[in-house]
């Protein structure tokens, strides 16, 4: 039908776009550069980067399948807030996130505490491990409700079928769930391990040295302090390449499920009982609290101040609520287009070009815009909607990872029949689309807001005196020294970032269950 | 509302008030000309000067009051990323007038070309400054600081605090101005031995952070015995919070300074004020300002002296700061040497 006749649909002129974007902009720096050369040290980086995101994407991945099973499997009080209260620790800003883990699991914390009362020796979260238990920590909870989405698009049907056959867990798993977790866990792995790749403050602030160097620090290193813009086109090169790699390993990796379509109704399913209803138990309650301690630990930090704000946080809470609303709003749009055109087509292009602003360093997209838009317009004056651009660009890959594999499901499900009837696009998009895509759209909308909330680095590059957003009031307010404000604006940033965020997934989900 | 001239908004007001297209015509171009008449000087510098804690507010006050013009901030990120941002813009550069750089920095700077000279300001620092591009505004120590319920005999020396089990959290090198100021600091106290210090230190060192903030959170939350900061930190906790816990531990090797400086681009279209500026800014007022708000030593004391709480501050024995011709050349393999003893 009409994708094959169309020589450039939506999805691939899109695709164009992005890749222009993110490519034009390191192309921009590179044409400024004087010499080319990597440092001696930038393949130690590279190293030491691939390293700590496998560990960490692999221990999220697999963490998150037995919590991801237990939350689908059992009916609890409170298991809707905890599922959303899951997404919290991915949309913290890496410095308060950070400093929550080290209440917890740091010097004086209460697990030195418990260690020291069964005569154990102190531990240091400072190291790869810390490094690691950071990215889990950011990571895990995504992995499980990308996860719980696998599992809930099992249709239902399947699993009374199983049941009716008296299916025992185990063939259960063997037929309904490995195959899901086969064309899930591919691109969750992916996706993570992309994330941490990019990683800078986490491993820079846990690493405990120079050993804990990243790509994105030797970039930074390069842009700031040497200005040797070849230098950081080169890095961002090789962090392109990477990113394309594993985004095409990850594409060969994931087979689609194909159990067909279901009615897309929810039925409680009979679940095992026994030592299996344990450990569900045991899996939900470690996840809770090691998601959810360091979290307290934020909220305890910031409540002191929160008597005494300073002026000026509430126009930056409209700031940064105006910026993020429009970049979800936004990146939504766009991932919708590229996740049902990708569903359409063969080719791994689209997919490939939605998942680049991964790899793409903010400073080199921030520096790379800054050149761009300098001949035209003064770049402070432009601060706002540069904002809104780039964080819609980078959040796309989170919404066009979740919207991906339902969109396909959809496409497999009702692909044929649509065409068959010969439905305009509008027509499936609403009827169809729109209606089975509603939960992962509401959630990725609102990881896409809560993560513009946070500093997603360009604006710094970009800003004049014309006023701050959330988390450069933070920056300012620890410049001053004033860390219990600082500690309560991150507070109120959390709160803001999170009922954001809670406000789209709602709204998704809404929609779904409607 | 800066950056809105009042010219603007007077024209403004008067295009909607009156219709006609001669009177619009004519007003246009008594509107540029009033604009001509109050010429906005813009200033670059980094990100915590403007802050509303910073001393940035009270300097755009106190000298549009005095210069008929209006002052513009432009903002990026720290010292470091601000010579980058000169780089960047080149020669069209709309920036007047660069506060924030440091003596570190200041070779590279002038390397450029694109600094003009500028008259030299009284000071009263430590050490002779003499640079043809560049005033001094401010300046501070580079010292450990400590919490004097926790750390009962803080240590004297980089060797003692090697052999000490205290835990210290320092900033990297590669991405902050402190951090790069502790390599030169070691560097030029050690000389050939600075790589031994370091291989020393590296058990005391429990992380190296991006920047100076995360660093000093991390110790004011007890993650570190001491962090490296400014001899000048406890006067904050002092005179702000009544405070007096926080000390800096004072080392027999002398302190490395860090020195702020302010530069004029030979870009500017408007030398004379971009001059007037960088006096003002050495100035007593400004100058008190940046007392209470950025927390460093004034470049040229004020008559009024420092705010009382100062002189409870340590008083280095010896003062070290490399020439910046010095510094530029120590840097790339005084960090290589830092990387490889921590990296081990």
């Amino acid at each position: 039908m009409a994708s094959r006749a169309l020589p450039l649909s939506p999805a691939h002129g899109l695709s164009i776009a992005i890749a222009a974007l993110i490519l034009g902009s390191a192309a921009m720096v590179a044409a400024r550069a004087e010499s080319f050369a990597l440092a001696p040290a930038d393949w130690q980086a590279v190293r030491f980067t691939l390293l700590q995101a496998s560990l960490s994407a692999a221990i999220s991945s697999l963490l998150a399948i037995p919590v991801a099973r237990a939350l689908f499997r059992r009916r609890f009080a409170g298991r809707g807030v905890l599922i959303r209260l899951m997404a919290a620790p991915f949309v913290l800003p890496v410095v308060v996130a950070v400093m929550g883990l080290l209440t917890v699991f740091g010097r004086g914390g209460p697990v030195n505490a418990a260690l020291a009362g069964l005569g154990l020796p102190e531990v240091s979260i400072f190291g790869l491990h810390g490094i690691v238990l950071a990215n889990v920590f950011f990571n895990m909870p995504l992995a499980t409700r990308m996860l719980l989405h696998g599992w809930q698009s099992i249709p239902s049907e399947r699993f009374r079928l199983a049941q009716s056959l008296g299916l025992p867990p185990s063939a259960q798993f063997r037929h309904l769930e490995a195959p899901m977790l086969r064309a899930q866990v591919p691109g969750i792995f992916a996706v993570i391990l992309l994330i941490c790749l990019a990683s800078f403050a986490i491993a820079l602030m846990l690493g405990g040295g120079p050993k804990a160097s990243t790509l994105e620090l030797a970039i930074y290193q390069s842009l700031r302090f040497e200005f040797d813009l070849g230098r950081a086109a080169l890095l961002a090169a090789v962090q392109f390449t990477l990113c394309a790699a594993i985004t095409l390993a990850a594409a060969g990796l994931t087979l689609p499920q194909g159990f067909g379509a279901g009615l897309g109704r929810t039925m409680q399913i009979a679940v095992p009982t026994g030592w299996r209803r344990g450990a569900d138990g045991l899996a939900i309650a470690l996840a809770a609290l090691f998601l959810f301690a360091p979290l307290l630990a934020v909220v305890i930090k910031g409540l002191p101040g929160m008597l005494a704000l300073p002026n000026g946080v509430w126009p930056a809470v409209v700031r940064s609520v105006s910026v993020a609303a429009l970049s979800a709003v936004l990146a939504t749009a766009v991932a919708l287009v590229l996740a049902t055109g990708a569903a359409r087509s063969k080719s791994r292009s689209i997919e490939l070009a939605a998942m680049l602003p991964l790899a793409a360093s903010a400073l080199v997209l921030g520096t790379g815009l800054f050149l761009m838009v300098r001949p035209f317009v003064t770049p402070e004056t432009v601060a706002l909607p540069i904002t809104v651009l780039v964080n819609a660009t980078l959040t796309l890959p989170y919404l066009f990872r979740l919207l991906l594999p339902e969109a396909r499901q959809v496409q497999t499900d009702y692909g044929r029949l649509t065409a068959s009837l010969g439905l305009p696009r509008r027509t499936v998009l609403r009827f169809v689309t729109l209606p089975r895509l509603a939960r992962p759209l509401g959630y990725g909308a609102g990881l896409a807001a809560a993560l513009s909330m946070g500093d997603l680095g360009v604006i710094a590059l970009f800003a004049g005196d014309g006023g701050a957003t959330l988390p450069l009031f933070v920056q300012h307010l620890i410049g001053a020294y004033r860390l219990q404000q600082a500690a309560a604006v991150s507070l109120i940033l959390v709160a803001v970032s999170f009922a954001l965020f809670l406000g789209f997934d709602r709204l998704g989900s809404h929609y779904a269950d409607a | 509302m800066h950056g809105f001239s009042i010219a603007d908004h007077f024209r403004r007001n008067l295009e909607t008030a009156m219709n006609t297209k001669l009177l619009a015509a004519g007003l246009a171009v008594f509107a540029s000309q009033a604009a001509a008449d109050t010429p906005t000087l813009t200033v670059l510098t980094y990100d915590s000067f403007t802050s509303e804690w910073g001393p940035g507010p009270a300097i755009e006050k106190g000298f549009e009051a005095t210069c008929g013009c209006d002052v513009k901030f432009v903002t990026a990120g720290d010292g470091a990323a601000l010579l980058a941002r000169v780089k960047l813009e080149g020669k069209d550069s709309k920036a007047d007038v660069v506060v924030g750089l440091d003596t570190n920095l200041t070779a590279d700077a002038t390397a450029t070309g694109l600094f003009a000279p500028v008259t030299a300001t009284p000071n009263t620092l430590p050490v002779p400054f003499t640079d043809p591009n560049f005033v001094p505004f401010d300046w501070g120590y580079f010292a450990f600081v400590y919490d004097k319920t926790k750390v009962a005999t803080p240590p004297t020396s980089f060797t003692e605090l090697a052999a000490s089990d205290l835990k210290v959290v320092i900033e990297d090198p590669r991405s902050s101005t402190p951090g790069l100021g502790l390599v030169l600091w070691v560097k030029q106290a050690y000389g050939d031995k600075a790589p031994q210090i370091w291989g020393d230190l590296a058990d005391n060192i429990i992380t190296v952070t991006p920047g100076w903030s995360e660093a000093y959170g991390m110790f004011t939350e007890g993650q570190a015995d001491m962090v490296l900061s400014y001899t000048t930190s406890p006067a904050y906790h002092l005179i702000a919070e009544n405070d007096d816990t926080k000390a800096a531990a004072s080392f027999t090797e002398g302190h490395y300074m860090q020195v702020e400086v302010a530069g004029k681009l030979a870009s500017s279209q408007q030398p004379a004020l971009a001059d007037q500026f960088l006096a003002y800014l050495t100035a007593d007022a400004a100058q008190t300002a940046l007392i209470t708000t950025n927390w460093m030593y004034p470049a040229k004391t004020p008559a009024e002296g420092l705010p009382k709480g100062f002189e409870t501050l340590i008083q280095p024995s010896k003062s070290l700061l490399m020439s910046a011709a010095d510094a530029e050349a120590a840097r790339a393999p005084a960090i290589a040497e830092w990387q490889a003893a921590l990296s081990r």
